[in-house]
This record gives structure tokens, C-alpha cells and sequence, in this order.
């Protein structure tokens, strides 16, 4: 046997063991589906969800405000770092607003989320925003802080005249790595605020919504459910983005990571 | 014509407590048109900076450069570069990196690519055409940055110790494929070095820096056909005379 089956075999044996306590756990020591829902109380209720059908709907949903909230950040936070890495003037005066910006908790910008866009679709887009952000405005920044300075001599002397040359054709692709990084972050930190976003009500649908709402309904089965919905949709969000930069973006960088 | 003349070149880098570093001081010389020139002197004596001021990546104190009569102001495709790091893009293939000046001038694609498809060949490395650096060896890097240099068809080309972390096999073939490549091109070469074997194998004239601040101690002439014989006797001359050079220069300080 190699390592690799080793590896899985005790994995899933691990599983099955960790099913088979929490099942009789919550059978027989708690005895109450509302406190602890057994195994087969999840399964039963994902079975129910399953069928009644409003699991893609919720899924898309979700999808909807992550992706409004990540490509905000992105499309601020991207050129924004860009900015405060490249321009000395623009760092200094933004560095300041941003170190007070920054440690604000992205959930208590809700207040604001609901006042300025209502209960809606945008509103839960815009907590989101508020915990990408800066993960992504920070590793754009050293990204473009961290460019070898002998890439931009060698722009130079090869012809590019103008910032926007050099951040074109030499800063912006050698500080790609570290703005993937940064994204990755924030996709993280985005996913994590999604189910506080959804708690008001912004959507009939949603995975963080139905979360509270079953909570409402002390449908505790379902609430696992969409506990672990959450959990796997943010490990595969994470897989696809991870694979799609190492196989794509970063054919040049092979040899570097280790 | 593509002479370069340095008149009364000097230049201090300011320091944070108000003093500053005097890197070169007084610096006169004349390159000729197609000439090889070799720089060499002790560690800090000011090469790099008297080579980073002629490619106007670092401006004078004092004094100008004129390359063809024309003040050097800010760098320049005209002059070419070759670092003493390893500075291909490592983003791009091989022949990219070499085709990247040529795009930056606004050249199509098809022939930006035939033309660097022909500096490669020079530096014998099409069958790298389409690897990306890291998969390069030292050596083959630093030929690919000459080449990159070259696509630019440049007027003088810099080099900041470019096989300095070569080792010594690798270093002699890249000696001889420079001379080579200097020979068809007929570029005015400007070369850093600290070995002294190097510049002697090399140069046209070896231009020798006294220690910190930087000025001309003293200019020889190598007036020998090439290739050299590394091992007559008027080559360990030639390298002993300028080794003691050195030497007595840095123990003056
Ligand atoms: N950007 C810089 N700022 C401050 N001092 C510098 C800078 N570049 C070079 N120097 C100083 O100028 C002197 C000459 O450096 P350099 O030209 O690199 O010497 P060499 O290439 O001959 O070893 C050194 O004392 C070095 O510390
Ligand atoms: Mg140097």
C-alpha cells in the first residue's frame, strides 16, 4: 500500500468513525433532534432539500452576491494598489485612509450596506465587498512594491517611456502572483462574510439565508445542511480558482514554486 | 558613428545624514566608434554607476555624456543593456523577451518575431524559442538578455559584468561568442568587469578606475588581433601589469 491510499484509507475511516459517534451521540446521549440532529436527520433533511428543489436557486444566489462583492473589490482594488505601489504622492495620501479603513470588521459595515442600498442584492454584494477588498489593495500593493527594480531598468532601457508602459508590460505582470494570492484571500474572507450578509433578508433565496431562516423555523437538520453546502462550495470555489492560476497564469513560474 | 564621450563626469549620492558618497569624480574619456571598452577596477570604485549614468538610468553630479554629439538625458533603446542579474522577464518565452523592445516600439507582431528569431540564431539558442526562462541555464540566460539588447539594434551596448556568476568553462565560451557577435554586429561595446583576464582577453582598450571616487588611473591599449592566446607571455604581461594596477591602488586608500 502507498502512502497516497495510506493516506486516504485512514481519512475516511476517520469519517465513518467521527459519523458513527456523533450519530450515537445525538441519539442516545442528547436525544433531541433541535439540540443535535443525527446523521441520518441531516441526510433525511438534505434528501428533502434535495427534492423540494430551492438548493440551486440558493446556490445561485449566493453565487450572485459573492461574485458582485468580489469583482467590486477587484475592480477597485486592483487599480487602487496599482496606484499606492507604483505612485509615491498616491501612497502617502491614501495610506493613511486606508489604515483607518482597514481594521473595521467587513460586518459592521451592514448598517450601511442596508441604509445606503436597502435590502437588497447590492446591499449583500457590498458587506462581501468590504472584507475582499483589502486583501486584494494589500497584495496588489506589495505585489507592485516588490518588483525587482533591475525588471523595471530593464524596461527602460528597452523602450518603455511612460509608468503606464513600465506597469503595462513589466510591473503588473511580474506582480501577478502576489494579486492572485491576494485574491484568493479575499475569496476566503468574502465567503465567509456571506452568510452574515444574507442574514436581513436581502434575497428570498441564498445559502446563508436559508441557514438563518431554518434557524427561524428550528429546522436544525436543515441548518447543518446548509452548513456544510457552505463549507464544500467555499473548498471548490477555492479549487477551481487555485488550479485555474497554477495551470493557467503561472506556466512561467514552474521552476519557482516549490 | 556611434562614439561616446564623458567629460568631467562626476557624482555623489546623497546620504540620509546630509554627507554624501562620492562615487566617481572627474571622469574624461573618449570611446570610438565600434570600439571594445573594458572597465575595470576594485569593488565599489564606481563601474556600475559610470555605466548605469551612460545608459541614463542614473544622472550625473557633474559633467555630461553625448553619445553621436547627442546629450544623454534618460534611457534610451539606443543603448542597450545587459545586467549583471539575471533580468529576462520571466513571464514571457524566450522569444518574447527577446521581440519585448521591439513591441515597446510598436513593431507587428510577425516581424518582431522573424527578427528575434534571427538575434536567437546568433546567440545559438532558437531550439529555446519557446521556453520560458527558468528553464534556461545561467549562460543561456545571459545570452538571451545579449540578445534581447541586440533586437534593439542599439548604437552602444552596456554590460554590467554579465558573466560574472557564470562559471569559468561557461565564461570562455560566452567570451568567444561575444567577440563573435561583437565582430558581426560592429556595436561600440562598453564592458564591466572585475577579472582582469576578461578584459584583457577582450578589450580594445582596458580602462583602468582608481578606487573610490572613481576616476581614470590609467588607459591601455591592446592593440593584439583576436582570438587571443590566454596563455603567451604577452597576455600574462599585459594582466600582471594591470593586476598591480589595482593592487596598488587599493593599498594607497
Ligand atoms: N543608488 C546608490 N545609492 C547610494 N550609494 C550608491 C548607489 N549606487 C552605488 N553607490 C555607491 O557608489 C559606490 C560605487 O558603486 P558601484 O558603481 O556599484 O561600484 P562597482 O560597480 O565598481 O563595484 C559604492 O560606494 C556604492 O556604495
Ligand atoms: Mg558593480
Amino acid at each position: 500500500m502507498n502512502r497516497q491510499t495510506q493516506k486516504r484509507l485512514l481519512g475516511i475511516a476517520a469519517l465513518v468513525v467521527t459519523a458513527v459517534i456523533w450519530q450515537i451521540v445525538a441519539e442516545y446521549v442528547v436525544g433531541r433532534s433541535f439540540i443535535l440532529p443525527s446523521v441520518t436527520d441531516v441526510a433525511g433533511a438534505f434528501a428533502n432539500l434535495l427534492e423540494s428543489g430551492t438548493l440551486l436557486a440558493d446556490i445561485a444566489v449566493s453565487l450572485e452576491h459573492f461574485g458582485i462583492g468580489l469583482l467590486a473589490a477587484f475592480f477597485l482594488g486592483v487599480p487602487i494598489g496599482i496606484l499606492m505601489g507604483w505612485f509615491r504622492v498616491a501612497d502617502f495620501l491614501l495610506d493613511p485612509i486606508i489604515e483607518i479603513l482597514r481594521p473595521i470588521p467587513p460586518l459592521a459595515w451592514i448598517p450601511f450596506a442596508i441604509i445606503w442600498f436597502g435590502l437588497t442584492t447590492q446591499a449583500a454584494g457590498f458587506v462581501i465587498f468590504a472584507g475582499a477588498f483589502f486583501p486584494i489593495l494589500t497584495a496588489t500593493y506589495s505585489g507592485f512594491r516588490d518588483v525587482p527594480k533591475v525588471f523595471v531598468e530593464a524596461g527602460k532601457v528597452l523602450g518603455c517611456d511612460t509608468s503606464f508602459e513600465l506597469i503595462r508590460h513589466v510591473a503588473l505582470p511580474a506582480a501577478i502572483p502576489a494579486i492572485a494570492s491576494g485574491i484568493r484571500i479575499a475569496m476566503g474572507v468574502g465567503w465567509m462574510c456571506l452568510v452574515a450578509a444574507e442574514m436581513f433578508g436581502v434575497s428570498r433565496y441564498g445559502l446563508g439565508y436559508q441557514l438563518w431562516h431554518n434557524y427561524y423555523l428550528h429546522q436544525m437538520p436543515n441548518v447543518v445542511v446548509y452548513m456544510l453546502i457552505l463549507g464544500f462550495a467555499g473548498l471548490i470555489i477555492d479549487r477551481i480558482f487555485r488550479n485555474y492560476v497554477d495551470g493557467q497564469l503561472l506556466r512561467w513560474r514552474a521552476g519557482e514554486v516549490a | 558613428m556611434s562614439g561616446v564621450t564623458i567629460r568631467d563626469l562626476s557624482k555623489a549620492f546623497p546620504k540620509e545624514d546630509g554627507t554624501a558618497t562620492q562615487a566617481l569624480a572627474g571622469v574624461n574619456l573618449e570611446i570610438s566608434d565600434e570600439e571594445f571598452i573594458c572597465l575595470v577596477g576594485p569593488s565599489g570604485c564606481g563601474k556600475t554607476t559610470l555605466l548605469r549614468i551612460i545608459a541614463g538610468l542614473e544622472t550625473a553630479t557633474t559633467g555630461d555624456v553625448t553619445v553621436d554629439g547627442r546629450a544623454v538625458t534618460g534611457p534610451d533603446p539606443k543603448r542597450g543593456m545587459v545586467f549583471q542579474e539575471y533580468s529576462l522577464f520571466p513571464w514571457r518565452r524566450v522569444i518574447d523577451n527577446v521581440a519585448f523592445g521591439l513591441e515597446m516600439k510598436g513593431v507587428a507582431k510577425e516581424e518582431r518575431r522573424r527578427t528575434a528569431d534571427y538575434y536567437l540564431e546568433l546567440v545559438g539558442l532558437s531550439q529555446f524559442r519557446d521556453a520560458y526562462p527558468y528553464e534556461l541555464s545561467g549562460g543561456m540566460r545571459q545570452r538571451v538578455a545579449i540578445a534581447r539588447a541586440l533586437a534593439n539594434d542599439p548604437d552602444v551596448l552596456l554590460m554590467d559584468e554579465p558573466f560574472g556568476a557564470l562559471d569559468a568553462q561557461t565564461r570562455n565560451r560566452m567570451q568567444k561568442e561575444l567577440l563573435s557577435l561583437w565582430e558581426q554586429t560592429k556595436k561600440t561595446i562598453v564592458f564591466v568587469t572585475h577579472s582582469v583576464d576578461e578584459a584583457v582577453y577582450l578589450s580594445d582598450r582596458i580602462v583602468v578606475l582608481s578606487p573610490r571616487p572613481g576616476s581614470i588611473r590609467e588607459i591601455i591599449d591592446i592593440p593584439w588581433s583576436r582570438p587571443r592566446d590566454r596563455t603567451s607571455a604577452e597576455f600574462a604581461e599585459v594582466r600582471r601589469r594591470v593586476l598591480r594596477m589595482i593592487d596598488e591602488t587599493e593599498n594607497a586608500q
